[in-house]
Parts: C-alpha cells; sequence; structure tokens
C-alpha cells in the first residue's frame, strides 16, 4: 500500500475531488506559491495541476476567506479554504461561527452551505503559542458546524473526500506533526464516514478515547500496557462533530474504564464532552473514575523542554491509566 | 425608465414606509412579537432605487435594517410579515425573525446583524459568479459603522484585487448607534475608502430613488462588463433611532426636522406629478393598494400557525 503522509493524503483526496467535480476550488494563504510549500503538505503541486481559476492564492485576509467560502458555497459551489494555523481561526471565527455554521438555520433549511475549513494545527514544531494552540472545542461547541481531526493519513483522505461531499460545512483540522509522518493509505476512491469512530485497537481493560496526534501516543502507551497486562481499547474519534457516542458508550460499557487523551488543554476542552457522556449514559458500568489526559492551562511554549512538557505523551497517559486500576 | 416603473418605484417606496410604520405599531403589543423594530423610514430611496436596478439573478446579502431590501428584491409581504411574528410560514419557518430573515427563492441570500458581516460573503457569491461565468451581480448593504470593521477592508481588498463583481452600497444615514461619522471615522465620505483598494465609488443622493436607480444600474453594467467591483455611499439619515427602543437623545430635533423636508417618497411624489406621469388620484390609490397589502400580511401573519417547539431542532444540518 502506498505510505503518506496526513498532508500528502489530504492532497491525494483534493486532487481526485477537484478532478471529478469542477465546483471545487482550493482557497487560501500561499497554497500556490507559499513559504511553506513542501511535498508532503496538503496543497502541494496543485496550483501547477488544476491552475489559477480554482488554485486561489489569498492575501493574508482569514475574515475574507471564510467569507469567501460561505458565498461561494451558497451559489453552488465546493470550496476548500485553509486557515493556515488554528489560532489564526479566531480572525475568520466570525465567519464561520456567525455565518457559515448559522445561516442554514437562519434560512429555514433551505440554504446549504457546502465549505471546508482545512486547518494546520498543534504543537511540536516550536512555532510557539500563535501557531500551535488547538481550537476544536470552539468549533465543536457551535451547532451547525461538523468537526473533524484525523489521527492517520488513511482517515485523513477518506475524510476530505467525505467532507468536500458533505452539504455542511466541515471544519478540517490537520495536526502538522502528522504532516511529516507517512503511513499507510489506500489507493483510488473512499470515503471515510463523518460522525463515526473507529476501534484503533480492540482491548478489555480500559478504554483510551483520543483523536489527531495523540492517537499515536495511544497506541504505543497501550502496547506498553500490554506488556504489563493491561488491555487497553482506543477509540479514534475522528469526527467531534457530530460525535459517534454509540462507539464510545459501547467500549466504555464493555471495559468499564475512561481515560480521555487530548493535546488541547484541560479545562472546557473537548474531553470533558466525553466524561460526562459517560458519566449520563455509562455511569452504573463504570468501575473507577474517568481521567482527562490533556496539555495544562498555559499557552503552548516554546522552549523544547517547556513544549514537550506541555504535550501529553505516552508517560502522562500510563500514569492515568494505572491511577484507576 | 418607463413611467410605468417610475410609478413601481414610487410604490414600493410607499410599501416599505407602510410595511415597516405597521410592524412599529404592531411592535407594540408583545402578544404580537416581542423586540426592538429596526427599520429604515427615511431611507426607503436606497432599497427601492437598486431593487428596481438588479435583475431576479442578481444576489443581495443585507444587514440589520433589511425589510426595504427583502421588499425591493422582490420577497413576499406577507411570507416576511409572518416570519416577524414568528410563525411556521414565515420564510424562515420562525427561525430568523426581523432580524436574520433569507430568502434565497429571491436571491436574497443572507440578512446578517453582525456589524460589517456579509461584505466577506458577498465577496463570495460574487467570486462565484466570476467562476462560472454567470451573468449575475451581488449588491451588498451595509451601514456607515459597518466600513470601520475589519471586514468591510478585508472584502474590499479581495474583491478589488480579483475584480469581483459585487456592488457594496453603503447606507451612510449619519449615525452609526449613536455615533456621527465624524465621531467614529476621519473620513469626510465612505466612499473616499475606496481609493484604498484602487476601487471605483460614487457618492449618491441616498433620498432621490431614481438617482439610486441609476447608480445601481451603471453599476452593474460595469460589473458584468468585468470593470471589478464599485463602492456605492448613498448619503440619507435615519429618522428614527437605531431602533425603536432608542430615544434618539443624540439626534437634534431641527436635524431631524430638515431630513423629514427631503422625505425620499416626497421627493419622487413630487417629480412624478411634475413629468405628468402620476396625479394626486393615482397616489391615493397606490396608497390604498399598499395599505391593502400590508393589512393582508398582517392578517396573514396573526392567522399562520405557531411552529411546534420541537420543530427548533430541525434545520441544522442538511
Amino acid at each position: 500500500m502506498q505510505q503518506l503522509t496526513l498532508g500528502q493524503a489530504i492532497n491525494q483526496a483534493l486532487r481526485e475531488e477537484m478532478r471529478c467535480d469542477d465546483r471545487v476550488f482550493v482557497a487560501g494563504e500561499g497554497i500556490g506559491v507559499g513559504i511553506h510549500d513542501d511535498p508532503r503538505m496538503a496543497t502541494h503541486g496543485l496550483l501547477e495541476a488544476f491552475g489559477p481559476r480554482r488554485v486561489k492564492d489569498t492575501p493574508v485576509t482569514e475574515a475574507a476567506i471564510a467569507g469567501l467560502a460561505v458565498g461561494a458555497s451558497v451559489m453552488g459551489l465546493r470550496p476548500v479554504v485553509e486557515i493556515m494555523f488554528n489560532p489564526f481561526f479566531t480572525i475568520a471565527a466570525d465567519q464561520i461561527v456567525n455565518h457559515a455554521a448559522k445561516l442554514r438555520y437562519l434560512s429555514g433549511g433551505k440554504s446549504r452551505f457546502p465549505l471546508v475549513v482545512l486547518i494546520k494545527t498543534g504543537a511540536g514544531l516550536g512555532a510557539g503559542c500563535q501557531h500551535s494552540h488547538n481550537l476544536e472545542a470552539w468549533v465543536a461547541h457551535s451547532p451547525g458546524l461538523k468537526v473533524v481531526m484525523p489521527g492517520t493519513p488513511a482517515d485523513a483522505k477518506g475524510l476530505m473526500k467525505s467532507a468536500i461531499r458533505d452539504e455542511n460545512p466541515v471544519i478540517f483540522i490537520a495536526d502538522m506533526i502528522l504532516n511529516f509522518i507517512p503511513g499507510p493509505v489506500p489507493e483510488g476512491d473512499y470515503t471515510t464516514p463523518i460522525g463515526v469512530a473507529d476501534i484503533k485497537k480492540p482491548g478489555t481493560d480500559v478504554t483510551v478515547v483520543t483523536w489527531s496526534k495523540m492517537l499515536g501516543v495511544a497506541l504505543r502507551a497501550a502496547s506498553q500496557l500490554e506488556q504489563e497486562g493491561i488491555s487497553v481499547e482506543i477509540v479514534d474519534l475522528r469526527s467531534l462533530s457530530p460525535l459517534d457516542e454509540a462507539t464510545v458508550l459501547t467500549s466504555v460499557k464493555k471495559t468499564g474504564r475512561l481515560v480521555v487523551l487530548h493535546e488541547a488543554t484541560r479545562t472546557g476542552g473537548f474531553g470533558g464532552e466525553i466524561a460526562a457522556l459517560a458519566a449520563e449514559k455509562a455511569f452504573d458500568e463504570l468501575k473507577a473514575p474517568v481521567k482527562r489526559v490533556a496539555a495544562p492551562d498555559i499557552p503552548v511554549p516554546f522552549s523544547k523542554p517547556m513544549e514537550d512538557f506541555y504535550i501529553p505523551n505516552e508517560t502522562s497517559l500510563i500514569q492515568a491509566i494505572k491511577s484507576i486500576f | 425608465m418607463e413611467h410605468q416603473e417610475q410609478k413601481n418605484l414610487l410604490r414600493m417606496l410607499l410599501l416599505i414606509r407602510r410595511f415597516e410604520e405597521r410592524l412599529v405599531e404592531l411592535s407594540q403589543d408583545p402578544k404580537n412579537f416581542g423586540g426592538m423594530m429596526i427599520v429604515c423610514t427615511g431611507q426607503e430611496a436606497i432599497a427601492a432605487g437598486t431593487g428596481a436596478a438588479l435583475l431576479p439573478e442578481d444576489v443581495i446579502i443585507t444587514n440589520h435594517r433589511s425589510h426595504g431590501h427583502l421588499l425591493a428584491k422582490g420577497a413576499a409581504p406577507d411570507l416576511i410579515m409572518a416570519e416577524i411574528f414568528g410563525r411556521r410560514t414565515g420564510y424562515n419557518k420562525g427561525k430568523s425573525g426581523t432580524l436574520h430573515i433569507a430568502v434565497p427563492e429571491v436571491n436574497a441570500l443572507c440578512t446578517t446583524t453582525v456589524v460589517g458581516g456579509g461584505i466577506p460573503i458577498a465577496v463570495g457569491t460574487a467570486f462565484a459568479a466570476q467562476y462560472t461565468g454567470q451573468n449575475y451581480v451581488t449588491v451588498c448593504f451595509f451601514g456607515d459603522g459597518a466600513s470601520d470593521e475589519g471586514s468591510f477592508h478585508e472584502a474590499l481588498n479581495m474583491a478589488s484585487l480579483w475584480s469581483l463583481p459585487v456592488i457594496f452600497i453603503c447606507e451612510n444615514n449619519v449615525y452609526a448607534g449613536a455615533q456621527r461619522l465624524e465621531e467614529h471615522a476621519k473620513v469626510k465620505n465612505i466612499a473616499d475608502r475606496a481609493s484604498a483598494y484602487a476601487m471605483r465609488s460614487q457618492i449618491v443622493d441616498g433620498n432621490d430613488a431614481l438617482a439610486v436607480y441609476d447608480a445601481v444600474k451603471k453599476a452593474r453594467e460595469d460589473c458584468l462588463s468585468g470593470t471589478g467591483p464599485v463602492l456605492i455611499e448613498c448619503k440619507t439619515y435615519r429618522w428614527g433611532g437605531h431602533g425603536t427602543s432608542d430615544h434618539q437623545l443624540y439626534q437634534p430635533r431641527d436635524e431631524i426636522a430638515a431630513w423629514k423636508e427631503r422625505c425620499p417618497i416626497e421627493k419622487l411624489k413630487a417629480s412624478l406629478l411634475q413629468a405628468g406621469t402620476l396625479t394626486e388620484d393615482s397616489y391615493q390609490c397606490l396608497e390604498s393598494e399598499v395599505g391593502q397589502i400590508v393589512e393582508q400580511a398582517v392578517r396573514f401573519a396573526q392567522t399562520s400557525p405557531w411552529p411546534e417547539p420541537a420543530e427548533a431542532l430541525e434545520d441544522v444540518f442538511a
């Protein structure tokens, strides 16, 4: 099977969808000719392949980029617009939260906004807090948006195809570090459904619910714990909204223990939602308190030892899991 | 403009005026609907003149002061009224109310009350026209206050850079909330801001419906010929407060009185009477006609069913 990074998998999805559907166009800062151009990135080579009509390099103008997507989508196009890094989303937030998410509802169900906002995110590159801040909980808290955060290149390709074909606004958050790690990706056309979690590793003793880059942390921790006799089941959410409650609850009811792992900061993070879900609907099956493993409530620090401290890792996950046995 | 079209224009001015006068009356009784009404009384010529210059395929994006824009684009008074009454028969099944009405049937795709929020969306709808090669324009209405928002500047820059077919119509009604223009911006004219984006601009008497019509018609032709966007500043005046709960303590009485002397309806009426297009009798007929339309709309709204509470859960996703 072909080995692609997350970015390359998204790139392949974009190319395949653009080839099949002229309504699909891509716009963003430096996506055609860019300062961050790299063969491992999502928009690499698209300008050469599809030309400037369909690959629009924009000014540095996040609100207009997001507005472009809202307006173009209601007219029947299928924009994929890139917000370079997650913290820059805040400048586009009015268009995404007040308009993309709400205008269909305000139309009484008459209008559609089939747009994708592709956002790079995550700590680990020493880029500091204004480039690395994970804000998925903000968008997951906005009804009207779908939110996906793939943890593998294969899911990224399938989710991007689903996102482009979806009739609703989809926020597609792609971790930067994953752009540099190859993994197997099926060739050709397939979709990964939005709103469906995936058991990345079956287990019997404890459920770890996670997404995006933290999937790798969970897999490595699980393999260590396996040797110590603790069987971990890993639920990769893939989609935060809609949330696949059934898969989470089935797993939690089976194992009786839940640890939620995410890179975003702890307080108000989406992990609280998963914990609440278990408390509301699987309380009687829980054998131990629910644990959250997340970044501390601080901006992402720059210096390497401090940034490493910020990002949850195998040690912190293993410690949390052991604390409930 | 043909005589009949001029009479239709006057009829639209009267319809907007009467529709909103009735809204204000109805809003006094909470049994009808609650909340502050935001009306365009005194500014009707901008909506009516623009509406007359546009074709059905043209898109409008509007703001909190939208009733006139929607009516002039061809939205049905009874379905707007039902929406304002919160009834299921309203354009948006009661989910929008007075502030957010969308009428995709006439390409009125977005009424946003985030000040300046619609301007980037107009860039998107205009981009779609350019991308698909379709001949329609987008008109985006906003007030003088919105031109201070970052979204205005980002949107005008992108629209100009890409030569998009969009007409930005600023209704400068002297007040942004309680602030006069000189209290919120250093420029004398909002139109001056177009030069920062190498964009054409024009200042129009916003109380002269025929002048607005001419300006928008010309701008439409220019947009479709590929010369890029235009900013039209319509100078007008807000007779009332920002909304009906605004006591207008900051608006000088003599200023209001002076602008009422420049009533857009009286102006067009006088012009049509002078030209012989209109008689006092035919004017009375127009007034009576719009009065009946508005009363019919109120009856339709009042007798329409409420939505079931749980209908609130519908229409989030397609």
